[in-house]
């Protein structure tokens, strides 16, 4: 299962919605709000989604570590909206009936999220700039102000 | 360009597309054939930043080749590098 929240998420409720009788592991993973990136001093995040379809791809995700890792159960929730620093933007969630394939699947969802799911980042630095994140390295701009 | 019949397409706006085009949605007619080429000509008119090739394209809510043949009442998204997580 994958959701797309707008309200802060709340991890223990998220833990618990994965209990099963047969599961011996639960491997989480959360992805926080840090306060720099490539050198700059970042004070705030915006995430937005195109919610249909990454819905539909985060899904998909969860999906295929299920059927690649035998595990028994797993949900991933990203956030959007702005963030401060410190708040969680993605949480992974694994359970299985020993740990190994937990921490392999729970590693594979974030990886895969992060590769194919329409969501986007928008920094605010303290100098007062913004910018997309991974989009300024390809537009015809690129080369002239990062440094 | 390889024309083809107009038809009315819808183009769906998100992140640095959208700050750069200033809305989140267009209804435009097109007798372009691809995506591609419908991207071409709004980056003329729009000066959208980002090349082509760093898009992917979804049409009607799913992932789609960027030289997917264009139908009447498609909607269609072009996707800047994504950044979740």
């Amino acid at each position: 299962m994958f959701f797309i929240s707008s309200i802060p998420l709340k991890p223990e409720e998220l833990n618990r919605s994965l209990s099963h009788p047969s599961a011996g592991a639960l491997v989480t993973f959360e992805g926080w709000v840090r306060n720099h990136n490539e050198g700059h001093d970042v004070s705030a995040l915006e995430y937005e989604c195109y919610e249909k379809l990454a819905a539909k791809e985060g899904e998909k995700i969860v999906k295929e570590a299920i059927a690649k890792f035998g595990i028994i159960g797993a949900k991933s929730v990203h956030r959007v909206g702005k963030l401060e620093v410190g708040e969680l933007a993605v949480w992974v969630g694994v359970t299985s009936k020993h740990r190994a394939e937990a921490f392999q699947a729970a590693q594979y969802i974030i990886d895969e999220i992060k590769l194919r799911v329409p969501i986007w980042k928008k920094e605010y630095y303290k100098s007062g700039d913004s910018g997309w994140v991974n989009c300024h390295r390809c537009s015809s701009h690129a080369g002239q102000s990062h440094s | 360009m390889i024309m083809s019949k107009p038809k009315k397409i819808k183009i769906q706006y998100f992140a640095i597309l959208r700050e750069e085009r200033g809305v989140d949605l267009d209804e435009l007619e097109t007798s372009a054939r691809t995506p591609e080429e419908v991207y071409e000509t709004l980056k003329d008119q729009h000066g959208f930043s980002m090349s082509f090739k760093n898009l992917r394209v979804a049409i009607n809510d799913e992932f789609e080749s960027g030289d997917h043949e264009l139908k009447d009442g498609d909607t269609v998204v072009f996707i800047p590098p994504v950044a979740g997580g």
